[in-house]
């Protein structure tokens, strides 16, 4: 790799590699489709990715789909996904807090996006197992996200685009929305890149945990990382710094309740536990706090991070008996397990005598006048307790009992710069930059506001690299 | 429940005195494979990954089963988002390998060679240079002189340099006790997994197994056959292609015996046959798949990716190759140079490559093909997709 450094990327006007028509900060979905793209359009590219290359791709290399609009039956996708049905379903996630006419826009080049992943080594599988219900929205990718990093990094070399592993932007010099020159550290040593054009697509900041705590405070620091550790946000407070438009607020991220056991960085998906509405959540007073039964997993899945978050030492345990132990997708690490409800408290850390009045209380208020049916909203439900579960309420009492530890996982942040439909980063004073772009979660808020969907990060990150890509290529003509 | 925690598991590096047990690399397979229960991106690969999603525990038995489905394609490896560095450490390949080649020594017949697999490579290349040499110093001791180096042609050429009978009983007890070996070893193997005698009589998983293995479908990577991965995350499917070449080139080559046994016994034309007659160009065509076959399955194993390659196990893989490639070059030797004065020696040496082959057959790579068609088999009549 050291002497790479030293070698011209291909088409490079001036043969210094230090001097690239475009460069792209990042490593994962979006940086790769923006640098493909602009390699395609003839330009010279480097792209400087932080992690080593056994840990590129940030947080792409965790993710499954990509959320598609189809007509009709497309590849692996059934059905039809139409604009407005897709548009509805956004709207819904996000509460309203997006940008139409962006949101429309990206909906729209998600179906010749799909085509433009296959023609550069992307492959497709049929929805997995337990994710039917995704059959006709999302598209899968075969070996998932690691896979389609893969393919790209295989695509973008040979296209010629220069890629550094171990690679830090660190500073950008702007002047007046004008991107003149990057600061990385390319293994230690500091260089200096001048490049016609920049494209942004590195990522969020939540792997900044001092950032988080900032906004959290101090319960950030028990925050387990769904993806990267390389997601430190360095590119975002220098834009900040520059004076570009900012939206979102610090404090929102997307935070789900995952296995408190999970590591601090990339537990991806199988720190995902799908057992709350089929047990009861408690605190560390051995306290229920939330309706558990609200509505379905899927649906709900994503606030309890918060909720656990929002307990002391962001901590809640799931209790569930033999009942339910297969009525959910297997998770990576096996439960904790007792014959009675007082060991398992001991196990757990709770006050044995607290946890078992918690669980008589629960399942005395049981109305027991349908079946349980985990497939409907089936409205067995509790009555008088200071919070009612409301549907899948089953007594908790057929031994042996099991307990997961929860923690707040964050997925990813929304705050990021503000974009126009050229994928140009807009600022305060200047307005949209002739050569600053942005792709993928960096921006990602100015269409998903809040909430998240299924494979909508990808089809940002995807169409927003894209565009960035061409215009970059454009403006460094 | 037997699970265990993936962070706190801690795997014994294995020594010369203290090699991998069957316990530790069971676990260390059914580690891997609660991981994958929980991800299921791979799902679309291969038969492993839907065989794994239905189940939650997996018994050492399923963990055999799974070994089996496994072609270590190693397209699971570059696609994990767990590999090391990553702290679950994720391995598939590598895992279900070296359970692959434990289930070999396993279920055996007779038990007592369970040894064999042990060192494969070693114990595959020492058998042929000891039946080689035997075959050589026999066949030159027991030919008239005057026969070995002299130019034969015409009807029953080869019998007069070793004679017809001694090639038959020999070759036939050979032959018969392989029948009989691999097919003990492998009706072990196969009820431990669970597989009953009706299973052969369910035409369509039948149908589909054979499908599967004739096309090598689970080295396609996937329903688009866009590949699998060697050396790096780029897909191809070179491997298939040479195994294709190999696996049909071999049963091509015996096509050939079959049909000279046919002219034989049947019809009583003497061997050596024309070079346009059956036998001859069925064996030519195979021979030359094979030995291309063979070499390219060498050159692929040869650059396969360090990570999900468990290479203590590529002897074995090697010295069958190996030795499948000398027996096809020394025929095709023979071919070539059967009207010359070197016909006798090239022959001796051939039937003793032939006769290395047929020895340890039963406890060579050969052995994969059975055990794979049983895993598939079973998977077919679990898991319909």
């Amino acid at each position: 790799m050291q002497e790479e450094v030293l070698k011209a990327p291909s088409g490079s006007r001036t043969g210094d590699p230090l001097y690239p028509d475009v460069l792209v900060v990042g490593g994962g979905n979006a940086a790769l489709c923006a640098a493909i793209r602009a390699a395609e359009e003839g330009r010279s590219v480097l792209l400087v990715e932080h992690a080593p290359q056994s840990l590129r791709g940030g947080n792409s290399q965790h993710t499954r789909n990509f959320r598609c609009m189809h007509e009709g039956p497309k590849g692996i996708l059934s059905g039809a996904y139409p604009e407005e049905e897709y548009y509805a379903d956004l709207l819904r996630v996000t509460a309203g807090k997006t940008t139409p006419a962006l949101a429309r826009m990206v909906i729209r080049q998600t179906t010749a996006a799909y085509d433009w992943m296959e023609e550069h080594g992307v492959r497709f599988q049929p929805s997995l197992g337990g994710t039917l219900s995704l059959s006709r929205t999302n598209a899968f990718f075969l070996g998932g996200g690691r896979a389609l990093v893969n393919a790209y990094y295989h695509t973008a070399e040979r296209l010629g685009v220069h890629i550094l592993y171990d690679t830090e932007a660190t500073a950008l010099t702007v002047e007046e929305g004008v991107f003149r020159f990057a600061v990385i550290q390319y293994k230690g040593i500091r260089h200096e890149v001048h490049a016609r054009a920049l494209v942004l697509a590195s990522g969020g900041f939540e792997s900044n945990l001092e950032w988080l705590e900032e906004a959290w405070g101090p319960s950030a620091r028990n925050f387990l990382i769904r993806g990267t550790r390389f997601n430190r946000g360095r590119m975002l407070k220098e834009m900040m710094r520059h004076g570009a438009s900012i939206i979102g607020e610090p404090d929102q991220c997307h935070a789900v309740a995952i296995d408190g056991r999970a590591p601090q960085f990339d537990g991806g998906i199988v720190t995902r536990l799908d057992c709350v509405s089929f047990g009861i959540v408690v605190n560390e007073q051995a306290q229920r706090f939330y309706d558990e039964g609200e509505d379905f997993w899927p649906k709900r899945y994503a606030i309890w991070g918060r909720l656990v978050a929002a307990q002391a030492n962001q901590v809640g345990h799931v209790i569930i008996d033999s009942k339910a132990l297969n009525d959910f997708m297997p998770s990576v690490f096996p439960p904790l397990e007792a014959d009675s409800i007082e060991a398992l408290a001991e196990r757990l850390g709770l006050e044995p005598a607290a946890l078992r009045k918690t669980v008589d209380d629960f399942n005395a208020a049981i109305v027991a006048d349908r079946a349980f049916d985990n497939l409907v909203l089936d409205g067995l439900c509790t009555r008088g307790l200071a919070v009612d579960k409301t549907n899948w309420a089953r007594p908790i009492c057929d031994p042996p009992f099991y307990g997961y530890t929860l923690a707040p996982g964050i997925t990813f942040t929304y705050m990021g710069v503000e974009v126009d439909e050229k994928a140009r980063v807009l600022f305060e004073k200047t307005g949209a930059s002739p050569n600053i772009y942005a792709a993928g979660e960096i921006m990602a808020g100015n269409i998903l506001g809040q909430g998240y969907t299924a494979g909508i990060g990808m089809a940002i990150g995807t169409v927003f690299g894209l565009i960035a890509g061409e215009e970059a290529a454009h403006a460094s003509r | 429940m037997q699970v265990v925690d993936p962070r706190t598991f801690e795997r014994s590096m294995p020594t010369p005195a203290n090699p991998l047990s069957v316990v530790d690399i069971t676990q260390e397979a059914r580690r891997n494979a609660e991981v994958c229960n929980a991800c299921r991106y791979c799902e679309g690969f291969c038969a492993v990954f839907p065989a794994i999603e239905a189940k939650r525990v997996f018994d050492d038995r399923y963990i055999d089963y799974l070994a089996n489905l496994c072609h270590n394609c190693t397209a699971c490896y570059h696609a994990c988002q767990y590999t090391s560095p990553h702290v679950f450490d994720l391995n598939v390949p590598k895992a279900l390998t070296q359970v692959r080649v434990s289930t070999y020594s396993r279920y055996v017949w007779p038990a007592f060679m369970s040894g064999a697999f042990e060192r494969n490579g070693t114990l595959v290349a020492m058998a042929t240079a000891l039946i080689f040499t035997l075959v050589l110093v026999l066949g030159i001791l027991l030919t008239d002189p005057a026969q070995l180096f002299a130019v034969h042609t015409g009807d029953g050429a080869f019998y007069r340099v070793i004679s017809y009978e001694a090639m038959v009983s020999v070759a036939g007890a050979v032959f018969v006790f392989d029948l009989l070996a691999i097919l003990l070893g492998f009706a072990r193997y196969w009820s431990a997994i669970g597989g009953r005698l009706k299973h052969f009589f369910d035409v369509g998983a039948v149908g589909r197994t054979l499908h599967d293995a004739l096309t090598l479908r689970h080295l396609g990577g996937g329903d688009d056959g866009k590949g699998c991965n060697e050396e790096d995350a780029t897909y191809t499917n070179r491997r298939r292609r040479f195994h294709h070449l190999m696996a049909y080139g071999f049963l091509l080559c015996f096509a050939a015996t079959s049909v000279a046994t046919v002219y034989d016994h049947v019809f009583g034309w003497i061997a050596p046959y024309g070079y346009l007659s059956l036998p001859v160009l069925l064996g030519s065509v195979g021979g030359v798949m094979t030995m291309v076959g063979t070499a390219g399955l060498v050159w692929v194993k040869l650059k396969l990716h360090d990570g999900p390659a468990w290479k203590a196990v590529f002897g074995m893989d090697y010295a069958f190759l190996v030795l499948l490639f000398w027996v096809n070059f020394t025929g095709m030797a023979l071919l070539v140079l059967r009207g010359s004065s070197a016909m006798g020696l090239l022959l001796i040496v051939h039937l003793g490559f032939v006769a290395a082959l047929f020895a340890v057959l039963p406890y060579s790579k050969f052995v994969h093909i059975l055990f794979r068609l049983g895993a598939l088999l079973k998977y077919h009549t679990e898991v319909r997709r």
